[in-house]
């Protein structure tokens, strides 16, 4: 692909002929540095078939670096073809002159903390502004029944809530085996194995049932309502409703809110019932206690406050997820990739969400002595 | 002057078929080196599924499909590869790798090549990025910070990164306001002469055609129902080329400044 004449009067001579591309750069490279070292060599196109952008940029990022060094480098007999090549690149040679990374510094770093800080409250700020917005609008439902969408609340409580059911009566249902069993074993050697009935009702009556449907509920149904108003808003259907005068928040998040809180402590009581089914089948199996004795055990020695302390955190496990779903689904761009990232944010967030709150609630109860 | 030897691609008797819908059926279509090549066609006549035949994104049901005078169809995996390095496509909205930046992106196909270090790797997609007419700065943005009409020259950028012999262009200026569109048509014109590509260009847009056609190819009835200039293209009589060229669209179009003769 190349002659070299390294004893031309006028400097050396590197002929190029053939096809010279992007595979080539390393040997046109040495070819080139070859030539340098006098004050004036050549290159000759004249033989060259096909020339294409690496080389060409080889050659002119070439030349100027050997101009820098004392070397004229010439490109002589340019063929026709390859002219106008040549020009472009030379045109466009200034763009491609890589820019320095810009270091991270101890104030970007810090810059970049107060950001994400400042941003998390403007978050629960924003979390709040729907809690508020979701107040109003119930009450102004409440007022008008008229305006409420009945038809989407039903249609949610499905959703959200029957289709739930197996799920979460499995879930249930195999903790009360896991908890019976594991009780078995750490109570027999005590000769305290009818205390079982005890740690199967009171755990799941007041924390397990409740808070493991509601962390299923989180990931089930804040991805799903994310992701069905992330769409919504992606398409501009929101915006359309806003033109039409229809209320997103109307149609949108309050029937989603509604149905959840109605049917989330449903939830929590089918989660609670298998529980102790799975319990009391378990304790039969493993430690011959009769569901008959279960059952004067556990309406003997259980209170039933245990009840009522799991049921009152499902209304506000309820608000939470459907906040946190309905808010991200608002915050999709339009991009499907911000659609992604909001879906998978909001089930991060609200199982967080539900776990701390139940965190807040044991300590409240823990001190007003329930 | 129209030898076999000239020819880039060469499609004959080409069928495609989803279940028991037909879009091509005894297709035949010619492309010859250095030309641009405008392919239209109304909405559902199979102008992508043609594209996506060619590249091999789509496997026909039936047909002959030669690249280079080598037949696509059945052809084993490597020597694909080999051929498909000489082309570059141009997706509608670009397609470009999102959790890429534009620089990265257009050093994806140049990763393919032995023996490129980092530092000309880097230096050559900077440059393609500043052949498509995008800045500097740009190069270090992802495709989401960009606009529409940025984010197809970028894809442009990426599909030449290779410095391919044949670009296919997929609607390049739909979707892009009226000047922006113009100002692709002009890039698209510079580069065909500064690369000497040949382009095969799917689209809708009559002033596309008319800034940088050499010849057309309307599809219509499941076949290539006419090629030739878009001079021919205004004799042919069939009722979908008349009503697309002789339309008042097409009559503005012809009347523009950038005809064929304003190249």
């Amino acid at each position: 692909m190349a002659t070299v004449e390294p004893e031309h009067p006028q400097g050396p001579v590197l002929a190029l002929d053939g096809q010279i591309g992007l595979t080539d750069l390393d040997r046109l490279r040495r070819l080139l540095a070859g030539i340098g070292g006098a004050p004036r060599a050549t290159v000759s196109l004249a033989g060259l078939q096909r020339l294409d952008c690496a080389a060409a940029w080889l050659l002119l990022a070439e030349q100027e670096r050997l101009r820098q060094a004392g070397t004229e480098l010439v490109i002589a007999s340019v063929p026709p073809h390859a002219l106008p090549l040549i020009e472009a690149v030379r045109a466009n040679l200034d763009g491609a002159e890589a820019k320095p990374h810009r270091p991270l510094s101890p104030a970007m770093l810090l810059d970049r903390i107060g950001r994400r800080v400042a941003d998390a409250g403007a978050f629960l700020r924003d979390l709040l502004q729907y809690l508020g917005l979701f107040a109003a609008r119930l009450s102004n439902a409440l007022r008008r029944p008229r305006s409420f969408h009945l038809t989407a609340l039903v249609h949610h409580c499905e959703e959200v809530g029957l289709r739930a059911v197996p799920i979460v009566a499995l879930m249930a249902f195999l903790i009360g085996v896991v908890l019976a069993f594991q009780g078995a074993t750490q109570l027999r050697p005590f000769g305290a194995e009818i205390f079982v009935v005890e740690l199967i009702a009171i755990s799941i009556l007041r924390e397990l049932g409740i808070l493991l449907t509601a962390i299923i509920v989180a990931g089930r149904t804040a991805s799903a309502f994310t992701a069905a108003i992330g769409s919504m808003k992606m398409r501009e259907e929101i915006d359309a409703m806003r033109t039409l005068r229809i209320d997103p928040a109307d149609a949108l998040v309050l029937p989603r809110l509604v149905a959840l809180v109605i049917t989330l402590p449903i939830l929590g009581l089918v989660a609670d019932v298998s529980g102790l089914i799975g319990g009391a089948l378990m304790s039969w199996a493993e430690l011959g206690i009769s569901p008959a004795m279960f059952r004067t055990r556990l309406i003997e020695g259980t209170d039933p406050i245990h009840v009522v302390v799991g049921l009152v955190k499902a209304p506000v496990f309820a608000l939470i997820i459907g906040i946190v779903g309905c808010r991200a689904g608002m915050q999709v761009g339009n991009s499907a990739e911000s659609l992604g990232r909001m879906t998978s944010s909001a089930v991060v967030t609200a199982i967080f969400a539900v776990i701390v709150t139940d965190a807040l609630f044991s300590i409240l109860f823990a001190q007003v002595g329930l | 002057m129209t030898g076999a030897a000239d020819m880039v691609i060469r499609i004959r008797g080409l069928e495609n078929r989803f279940g028991p819908h037909v879009v091509h059926e005894g297709l035949d279509l010619d492309m010859r080196r250095g030309e641009v090549l405008g392919v239209v066609g109304g909405s559902g006549t199979g102008k992508s599924v043609l594209l996506r035949s060619i590249v091999g994104l789509r496997r026909p049901s039936a047909g002959r499909i030669e690249v280079f005078g080598e037949d696509m169809t059945g052809i084993d995996e490597t020597r694909h590869a080999g051929i498909a390095a000489r082309w570059g496509v141009m997706f509608q909205d670009g397609a470009l790798f999102s959790s890429l930046t534009l620089r990265e992106n257009v050093e994806v196909p140049l990763r393919a090549i032995d023996g490129l270090d980092p530092k000309t790797r880097r230096a050559l997609a900077d440059l393609k990025i500043a052949m498509v007419g995008l800045p500097p700065d740009a190069a270090d943005t992802y495709p989401a910070e960009l606009s529409g009409g940025m984010r197809k020259r970028a894809g442009l950028a990426r599909a030449l990164a290779l410095d391919p012999e044949i670009v296919f262009l997929d609607e390049p200026t739909a979707g892009l306001d009226p000047i922006g569109a113009s100002a692709f048509d002009r890039l698209m014109r510079d580069l065909v002469q500064a690369l000497g590509l040949s382009v095969f260009l799917v689209t809708h847009d009559l002033d596309t055609l008319y800034a940088l056609c050499d010849r057309v190819a309307v599809l219509a009835e499941r076949r290539v129902l006419a090629t030739g200039t878009l001079d021919d293209m205004l004799a042919v009589e069939h009722p979908w080329v008349r009503d697309y060229f002789h339309g008042p669209r097409g009559r503005a179009a012809r009347r523009a400044p950038s005809g064929p003769g304003g190249r």
